[in-house]
């Protein structure tokens, strides 16, 4: 039992900070679901919103991004 | 103690594959030393110029499959920043499609064995988003003066709420550097740490051939990941682009 408290503080937040990847995987999977509904119901439209749809996944996704940049500022820089 | 000896058998260290070594020896690392950076940046500079140079010389009107495969690279960056921001934007489709390539290629190549993914470091992807930030605000100064700072006046909204909306978008639109290299740069640093964590699951006998499944199966994965980063990464240029070429609401 070595270490000290500052060393397990850091490691569970950086467990905590792994939890930032379910929000960004809610949010990543509610977009893609709703464009693929929207998509069903007029396939004709669908291509045209490629790139919308890809762009909110990027602004999803860079936020579970984020939890993970604090979970390696916490492993590796603090 | 007894628990430390039965884990000792799986060490891994998934951080290690990003260090940075100069190229010729030594420890210290100056702005003018060569190191692996350097070099998989001038390979991926060198594919470019072999794919889009050499492979287009021969133009032909059947293409042949390098020409093909430059001018499909072409066509999407072209048709993209047709779409986000109409003609006038078509006039910085250099950059932009250099971005894309540069992008395109270093995420592949950072997928070879052994090799090293220069666009996983945030000191890269912070230069090519900060070139962006810079250049796109200073256009829009440029084209429109002090009327680019429409872009934070929502002039749609109601008058009390314009102010509360003015410092979201102030905000908004100081983070975009931010979230626009991290992005690249975690998407990249995670899947290439992730594929080494299931590496060393791989040293232990038993779990072997899941462990070899799951690292095929990220690897498939990270090739879209790559593709898909960088065309985000265009993308949302394209889109301050337009930000910067209409700033208006």
């Amino acid at each position: 039992m070595e270490g000290d408290i500052v060393e397990m503080g850091k490691f569970i937040g950086a467990g905590l900070a792994t939890m930032g990847m379910g929000g960004a995987a809610i949010g990543v999977g509610s977009i893609v679901g709703n464009y693929l509904s929207g998509a069903l119901r007029n396939p004709s439209a669908a291509s045209g919103q490629i790139a919308m749809l890809f762009i909110g996944v990027a602004f999803a996704e860079a936020l579970g991004i984020f939890s993970f940049l604090v979970a390696l500022l916490l492993m590796f820089a603090v | 103690m007894s628990a430390e000896a039965e884990t000792g058998g799986l060490e891994f260290y998934p951080m290690d594959q990003f260090l940075i070594k100069p190229l010729f020896g030594g420890d210290t690392i100056n702005w003018y030393t060569p190191t692996n950076v350097t070099l998989w940046m001038g390979i991926a500079v060198l594919a470019i110029i072999l794919l889009l140079v050499v492979g287009t010389r021969r133009r032909a009107i059947v293409p042949s499959r390098t020409q093909s495969i430059s001018e499909l690279a072409y066509g999407l960056v072209y048709s993209m920043i047709e779409d986000v921001t109409g003609k006038e934007g078509l006039k910085y489709f250099p950059y932009i499609m250099t971005l894309f390539v540069f992008i395109l290629f270093s995420n592949f190549l950072g997928m070879l064995p052994m090799s090293f993914a220069t666009t996983s470091h945030i000191a890269v992807t912070v230069v090519l988003a900060m070139m962006v930030f810079v250049s796109v605000t200073l256009l829009g100064f440029y084209k429109h003066g002090l009327k680019f700072l429409g872009l934070f006046w929502v002039s749609s909204a109601p008058l009390a709420l314009r102010p509360v909306l003015a410092l979201i978008e102030i905000i908004s639109y100081f983070v975009r550097p931010v979230s626009h290299s991290i992005r690249l740069a975690g998407n990249v640093m995670a899947g290439h740490a992730v594929i080494k964590v299931f590496a060393a699951f791989a040293g232990n006998l038993l779990i072997a051939p899941l462990a070899i499944l799951g690292i095929v199966a990220m690897l498939g994965m990270e090739v879209l990941v790559s593709f898909i980063q960088a065309y985000v990464f265009t993308i949302l240029t394209c889109v301050y682009l337009k930000d910067a070429l209409h700033p208006s609401h």
